[in-house]
């Protein structure tokens, strides 16, 4: 056990899977001697050699269509995107090319792809580079979205989407890369892709969180523990696709949900966490789904991002409004 | 009067044109303009690219009256582009591997899938993508596959595999910034990689010279640091040749290389019936036509005594029986399932596609 910060947990994954599969390839863009942007890559060119770790031209359209053309051959491709926000320049090579391929082949070829890449607010970083776009790849059928909370999740995560044999778009919080800290084990151990973790028990309230929101979720429920009120965190961890089984049991239990996230309300995570109760689990409910997101704008410039991004108040807010209903 | 420049830009565009002329073999009436090229060739590997090329002119007559018949689904017509297709592909190797795009079906089947396989894909039943030939899916994304290319070409070098990436993109797919991505990254890895642009002088019905200002498409491989020459497309010889020549230049360590086939689209876009006559007119066309890939070749041939009408329609015939066979073959496929799309979506279905595949299950076997 050493006490990691949720970057070092992803290197450790990175640099336990390079060891052990000499197929992984580590690409994009200042991977290489630089270690990219936030050292996440740090030491891994050194260690494995310009063959396995390197630097691509500036491009991620091309980054993402050669994953595509290595996973063909036979490697398994791990392309960092630098931020987020540049997913979009290669949104084809994604959800129109990898995503599909064992659909299009039968079965027969696969995209053991993993694409890493930071996203989330609260670290006033340029335009572009904070963006939460989960929502737009959460419908992409045959592309798992990961979207790990702490250190100990990141590492194990990590260690499954990349032995997994599908492509999995593992977004890492630019927030939490250094915020916080976990004892994690110096060995490989791994957490299971597809499955929600109940972070804390409750009785009264569920609250359905991932990523960075997970812990403003934790921080609401110390709050409403003041007011005797007692509430179930559940982290979704995979967000495509969703765990709702995890959340089905809890609301049996609570009859009370608050949705979390930080990305806009529209569509989404979010969203279909709570059509998925109203479809199949709305008579465990005593009330409305209760649902905290950004608002529906453009992700905003730094200085209005506090505003922007959902609080734990907000969230004690909602889960007292929908309990006294 | 105007200042004088400190750079003279006419001069360096006017450097930009002086171009060689494209490669060629035999000229468009037969003529033989490269003799040493010519007489590498036995009689019986001549009649062999005419039998190519009468092949892929039967399939593309014969899909298209399926089509007019309504038993295809999206096809791309390919008559006037046969010594591009023909001659390119067969300087592959089995082991090499192709990525084709939604015009390249001929190469396809040449490489190893079968026709019914074609009609299955064209039809857009999934079995259409169970061929053993080493490719990709027809690409239907313009500019996508030569990022692939990229991809696949690396890989085999990693491999250290005795093979090369061979692909294909039209005029139009070299104005996407994934082409020039594809063989920038391609000519940076040094991979082996052919990139052949059968530019066919139209993107549905944007002419070739709206693509671009550049005056030949090989000069976009030029900023990638990739050797680019210009083929005569109608002359099967000369795309063979140099397709040959390019394959043994990759495999031995040194890069990608770029061909341009100039060729011609004589029809529609595709099966699916755009009107040509709306923005070609007849006039501009008619020095492709005078160009047609069979009609030198046909003549070579028979000048030689290797060749005759009579054999040319028995050989058609022979070959479109075997198109309509194969289209018998690919009406008697039991159609797609949901539940099978969705049993295949991730390699293990999860918790909630179990549910919607028992769903499905269900409602199919009723
Ligand atoms: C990215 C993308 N944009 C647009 C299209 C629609 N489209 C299909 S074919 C075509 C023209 C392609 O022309 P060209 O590359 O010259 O190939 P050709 O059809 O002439 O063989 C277009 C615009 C597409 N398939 N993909």
């Amino acid at each position: 056990m050493t006490k990691k910060s949720y970057i070092q947990a992803i290197t450790d994954a990175l640099d336990i899977e390079l060891q052990e599969d000499p197929k992984t390839l580590i690409f994009g863009e200042d991977v290489g001697k630089n270690g990219g942007v936030f050292r996440t890559t740090q030491g891994l060119q050194e260690k494995y050699g310009e063959d396995r770790v390197f630097d691509t031209p500036l491009a991620e359209s091309g980054i993402l269509g050669l994953s595509i053309g290595l996973g063909l051959t036979g490697w398994r491709p791990l392309p960092e995107i630098q931020f987020s926000g540049f997913t979009l320049e290669g949104v084809d090579s994604i959800a129109g090319q990898m995503a599909r391929m064992r659909f299009h082949f039968n079965g027969k070829q696969t995209s053991p792809i993993t694409i890493r890449s930071p996203y989330g607010g609260g670290t006033h970083t340029a335009e572009m580079h904070s963006d939460n776009f989960e929502n737009f790849f959460v419908g992409v059928p045959g592309l798992r979205v990961v979207m790990p909370s702490n250190p100990y999740d990141a590492k194990g995560l990590l260690i499954s989407s990349i032995e997994n044999n599908d492509p999995v778009l593992y977004l890492e919080n630019l927030k939490l890369y250094r915020s916080m800290k976990d004892d994690i084990p110096d060995e490989k151990y791994s957490v299971p892709l597809d499955q929600a973790n109940v972070v804390q028990e409750g009785n009264d309230v569920t609250l359905v969180a991932y990523g960075a929101q997970v812990q403003e979720a934790q921080k609401a429920a110390e709050e409403l523990a003041k007011d005797n009120i007692s509430a179930e965190v559940i982290d979704l961890r995979t967000v495509s696709p969703i765990d709702t089984q995890t959340i089905f049991k809890s609301i049996e239990k609570t009859h009370h949900v608050v949705v979390v996230q930080e990305a806009q309300k529209m569509a989404g995570v979010g969203a279909q966490v709570a059509s998925a109760i109203a479809e199949e689990a709305i008579m465990s409910l005593d009330a409305p789904i209760g649902r905290v997101a950004a608002p529906n704008s453009v992700y905003p410039f730094a200085l209005a991002e506090e505003a922007w991004i959902p609080r734990k108040d907000e969230i004690v807010a909602k889960a007292k409004e929908i309990i006294n209903y | 009067m105007a200042k004088k420049s400190i750079v003279d830009f006419e001069k360096i565009k006017q450097e930009l044109s002086d171009l060689p002329t494209p490669i060629q073999v035999i000229d468009q009436n037969a003529k033989v303009v490269n003799k040493e090229a010519f007489d590498s060739f036995s009689d019986d590997q001549l009649v062999e690219f005419m039998e190519k090329m009468v092949w892929e002119r039967a399939l593309h007559e014969q899909t298209m009256n399926f089509s007019r018949q309504g038993r295809m689904g999206f096809y791309a017509p390919t008559a006037g582009e046969e010594a591009s297709e023909m001659g390119t592909v067969m300087a592959m190797k089995d082991q090499d591997f192709l990525l084709p795009a939604y015009r390249d079906i001929p190469q396809l089947i040449q490489h190893g899938a079968t026709v019914t396989e074609a009609f299955w894909w064209s039809r857009g039943h999934v079995k259409g993508n169970e061929f053993k030939a080493r490719s990709l899916m027809p690409q239907i994304i313009i500019g996508a596959a030569y990022l692939e290319t990229a991809g696949v070409a690396l890989g085999l070098k990693k491999n250290g595999e005795d093979a090369i990436a061979f692909s294909y993109t039209g005029d139009g797919g070299t104005s996407q910034g994934d082409s020039y991505e594809g063989m920038n990254f391609a000519g940076a890895f040094q991979a082996p990689a052919l990139f052949i642009v059968q530019d066919n002088n139209y993107a549905i019905s944007v002419p070739r010279e709206k693509q671009t200002a550049a005056k030949t498409l090989t000069l976009k491989a030029a900023a990638a640091g990739i050797p680019a020459v210009q083929v005569d497309g109608m002359d099967i010889l000369a795309c063979y040749s140099v397709a040959k020549a390019a394959r043994e230049y990759i495999l031995a360590g040194n890069g990608p290389v770029m061909i341009e086939t100039l060729t011609d689209r004589y029809g529609a876009h595709s099966s699916a019936g755009d009107d040509p006559s709306r923005y070609r007119s007849k006039e501009a066309q008619q020095p492709w036509l005078d160009r047609d890939p069979l009609i030198r070749m046909r003549k070579i041939l028979t000048d030689k005594g290797l060749w005759s009408e009579d054999h040319e329609e028995e050989l058609t015939k022979k070959y479109k029986d075997s198109f309509k066979d194969a289209l018998k073959e690919a009406d008697a496929v039991e159609p797609e399932k949901v539940s099978d799309m969705l049993k295949r979506t991730f390699e293990v279905p999860t918790p909630e596609m179990q549910v919607e595949i028992a769903k499905f299950e269900e409602k199919e076997s009723k």
